[in-house]
């Protein structure tokens, strides 16, 4: 047997309140792939920033090639050959790619980027890792970007790759091209420790997998077959991978959006003549990389944008220009993208925030005043309802976690009679038990008649939820097309490339 | 003719300081880091290098000390705005304040005191030109400026690379200060040369507004600091025609003059990215 190039053993850290990692084993071999699984919060995270030398753990100890190791920052991580290739790239947005793996490297004082292009070419040679040294990083894709933190981990002559949730941000083929430079990776003796949430892709390219609950290493398998015994591993409980399609019939149409027009806060035109119908008891699908005019969108539906030119239709009546009162008030429920900055006032308590829709009419408001009785009812009633775990009616919304705030927004936009429900990434950093829940909430209210516009850039829940699947890429939007006659891999070409790849692949 | 060649000599002495201090904004401005204080550390520089030169007889040494007292200022604005990370553009315009108010204070006994060998005021503007290219290649060929640069776009990158993003701010905030100590010296040891309270009369003002006039760049700079130079010489030269409250209101006039001219041609868009923002580890 090999000897391990990292060991971990015993490693445990505590926060005020959380056991992050406790009592975590773990061994990374050269020429292999280890996954990290685990839900949100199972601590893979902190065990990465020990590894990474962001954290000291509290106990256990570190093991570089048998030899015992304290890192104490992340240059010394890198010192002692772990890289990290981050999950959102740290790189400056508006150098060029030279100029950031430059950064961290020890080349000359004058023009520090003139020795990379020799290297660039041999790590092209070996890797097929290719990307334009001159480019912008700004102009980059979001795949590229990961190519140049690869790259750049490296060149600074990383022997383990730590990956972190590397997929969420690409394509499936974007994917596919990473999974094949891991592999390259591997074959020359180097070892990736690959972070991830997500069965299928651990299934594809771990060697090793070892399963994180609650700060805790429950197992690992070697070589990782099962994807439902995976699964409990993780959660703890048996999980269902069936479509969870609702019954809803669909109806006629309730949103009609006629050439859309809109520009971004920088003045370009971020949608491009956008048209399609939201039929009543539907569930649309956007897909598309972030920053293709899906905020645009839903900012302009939610009456947060003007349009430039277009129509917006509700129930057959022109609603375009509305503010987003009036819009509630007609039924158009907005779960927003940023749960944190637009979902809720951080600050406020929990009761205050569920009334932030209502809080100027009866009962909530008399007169010129705020009935803070009937606001603390309303607020241990959607508690109880809703399984809100807030200790209190009066306590502080940014106490509260993630899943619990999009608890409150859910509890609040869902309410009433809704004709439009506007939800983008609404299960963004929650984990499987909240996320089937939010998802269970959107697919009951289709059933009551609601049409939900669901806006992700999770491919798989938008394949699991949606009925009809569209894609926005420049400000155009692909189909929609119904999702039962579309694949996983041609949404991803739509996504890279648009209305093109759509022609190409139909003739 | 002569009087064309004697115009552009005035605005070129006219534009040294403001290019001095400009200069060394751009570099603070680079490292992310915002110094409204410019005008307070100008009148402190200018005060520092009289009082040392007019004690010691030797305007160099007057020179050094102006130079120095920059530096000492600013780094006052470096502990508050990095270290402290409070609001960048309070602690600036406090710095001016303070540093208005300092050098009235204890300028009071130079007042109308004769400086006895005052320095050329064309050494002064040709080291401010050099001064320009010298920064250009550093800011863009070196890896000095490269980490500069870095740090003020995007800190987290640098320091998740190991880098010290606080030391990085320090000194170029340190050298913005000496910059604007050089221009106080050229002010009170070259241009006048004498002292008088508020002698630097918002020239410090212009050196902050034309720092984004040029887009934060140095060799631009050169052109702006003279192109303002120029506005001032004439309209020193209409004084007869003009109320003197006019004159005295020129530099403020002209800092809006400038900024509106900047938005015009949108150059706030190539502000560096995490410019006036404290950076903390750990946080987005």
């Amino acid at each position: 047997m090999r000897e391990p190039v990292l060991k971990l053993r015993g490693i445990s850290k505590r926060f005020p309140g959380v056991v992050a990692n406790d009592q975590v084993d773990l061994d990374v071999y050269p020429g292999e792939v280890h996954a990290l699984l685990g839900e949100n919060g199972a601590g893979k995270t902190t065990l990465m920033n020990i590894l990474y030398g962001f954290y000291q753990p509290d106990e256990g100890q570190i093991e570089l090639s048998g030899r015992p190791v304290r890192i104490g920052s992340p240059a010394e991580a890198m010192r002692l050959g772990i890289g990290l290739v981050p999950q959102h790239p740290l790189l400056v947005r508006r150098h060029s790619v030279a100029e950031n793996l430059a950064l961290g490297l020890p080349t000359g004082w004058w023009r520090p980027t003139k020795p990379l292009g020799k290297r660039l070419h041999e790590l092209k040679q070996q890797y097929r890792l290719d990307v334009e040294a001159g480019a912008l990083v700004e102009q980059l894709s979001p795949g590229e970007k990961q190519r140049v933190e690869i790259i750049r981990a490296l060149l600074r002559g990383a022997k383990i790759l730590i990956l972190d949730e590397p997929t969420s941000v690409l394509t499936p083929q974007e994917a596919g091209e990473l999974f094949k430079v891991i592999q390259r990776i591997t074959q020359s003796g180097g070892a990736v420790l690959f972070i991830s949430h997500r069965l299928d892709e651990v299934l594809e390219i771990a060697n090793r997998v070892t399963v994180l609950r609650k700060g805790k290493a429950v197992g690992s398998l070697t070589p990782p077959t099962d994807k439902a015994t995976l699964a409990e591993m993780m959660v703890g409980r048996q999980v269902s991978f069936e479509r969870e399609r609702g019954m809803a019939k669909r109806g006629a149409p309730v949103l009609e959006v006629q050439k859309l027009s809109v520009f971004s806060d920088r003045g370009l035109p971020a949608l491009r003549s956008v048209s399609f119908n939201l039929h009543q008891g539907e569930v649309l699908g956007v897909a598309g990389v972030a920053g293709n005019g899906q905020s645009e969108l839903i900012q302009v539906l939610a009456g947060l944008r003007k349009a430039v030119s277009g129509s917006v239709k509700l129930d057959g009546r022109d609603i375009t220009g509305k503010t987003p009162r009036q819009l509630h008030t007609l039924g158009v429920a907005h779960v927003p993208e940023d749960r944190i900055r637009m979902g809720v006032v951080p600050s406020m308590s929990v009761a205050q925030n569920l009334a932030l829709r209502n809080y100027f009419r009866p009962p909530f408001s008399k007169g010129l005043w705020l009935d803070q009785q009937e606001l603390d009812q309303n607020a241990l009633r959607q508690i109880r309802q809703h399984e809100i775990a807030a200790p209190k009616p009066g306590t502080e919304a940014r106490l509260l976690s993630g899943g619990n705030i999009q608890k409150i927004i859910l509890a609040r936009e869902l309410a009433g009679n809704l004709k439009v429900i506007l939800a983008v990434h609404p299960t963004y950093g929650l984990d499987v038990g909240a996320s089937e829940q939010v998802h269970a909430t959107l697919l009951q209210k289709t059933q009551e008649g609601a049409a939900v516009l669901l806006v992700s850039e999770d491919l798989d829940e938008i394949i699991s939820l949606s009925d009809c699947v569209g894609v926005l890429y420049a400000g155009e939007l692909v189909g929609p097309v119904e999702a039962t006659s579309v694949t996983r891999e041609q949404i991803g070409l739509w996504m890279m490339r648009g209305e093109t790849a759509f022609t190409t692949i139909e003739a | 003719m002569e009087e064309i060649f004697s115009a552009l000599a005035r605005a070129m002495a006219f534009g040294t300081p403001i290019l001095l201090a400009a200069l060394g904004e751009v570099v603070v401005e680079r490292a992310g880091v915002v110094n409204l204080g410019v005008e307070g550390m100008m009148a402190v520089g200018a005060l520092a290098a009289f009082a040392a030169a007019q004690t010691s007889g030797n305007p160099f040494l007057g020179v050094v000390a102006g130079v120095l007292a920059g530096g000492i200022a600013a780094s006052a604005h470096a502990f508050v705005s990095v270290n402290l990370r409070a609001n960048q553009f309070v602690s600036g315009l406090a710095l001016t304040m303070l540093g208005l108010g300092l050098s009235g204070l204890l300028g009071n006994k130079y007042v109308g005191a004769p400086l006895e060998h005052p320095l050329a005021e064309t050494g002064f503007t040709w080291a401010a030109v050099v001064l320009s290219i010298v920064i250009w290649l550093v800011l863009y060929f070196t890896r000095t400026g490269l980490v500069v640069r870095s740090v003020g776009e995007n800190p987290a990158a640098a320091d998740a690379l190991g880098l010290e993003v606080y030391l990085v701010r320090y000194g170029a905030t340190i050298f913005g200060g000496m910059m604007a100590g050089l221009a106080g010296a050229f002010l009170s040891l070259a241009y006048r040369p004498s002292w008088s309270d508020g002698m630097t009369s918002g020239l410090g003002w212009i050196a902050v507004a034309l720092t984004i006039f040029v887009a934060w760049e140095s060799i631009r700079a050169v052109f702006g600091a003279f192109f303002f130079g120029l506005l001032y010489h004439l309209a020193f030269r209409l004084q007869g025609r003009l109320p003197s409250e006019m004159l005295l209101a020129l530099p403020y006039l002209l800092v809006i003059v400038v900024l509106t001219l900047a938005a015009l041609r949108r150059r706030q868009g190539n502000a560096p990215e995490g410019l006036g923002l404290p950076y903390e580890r750990g946080t987005r």
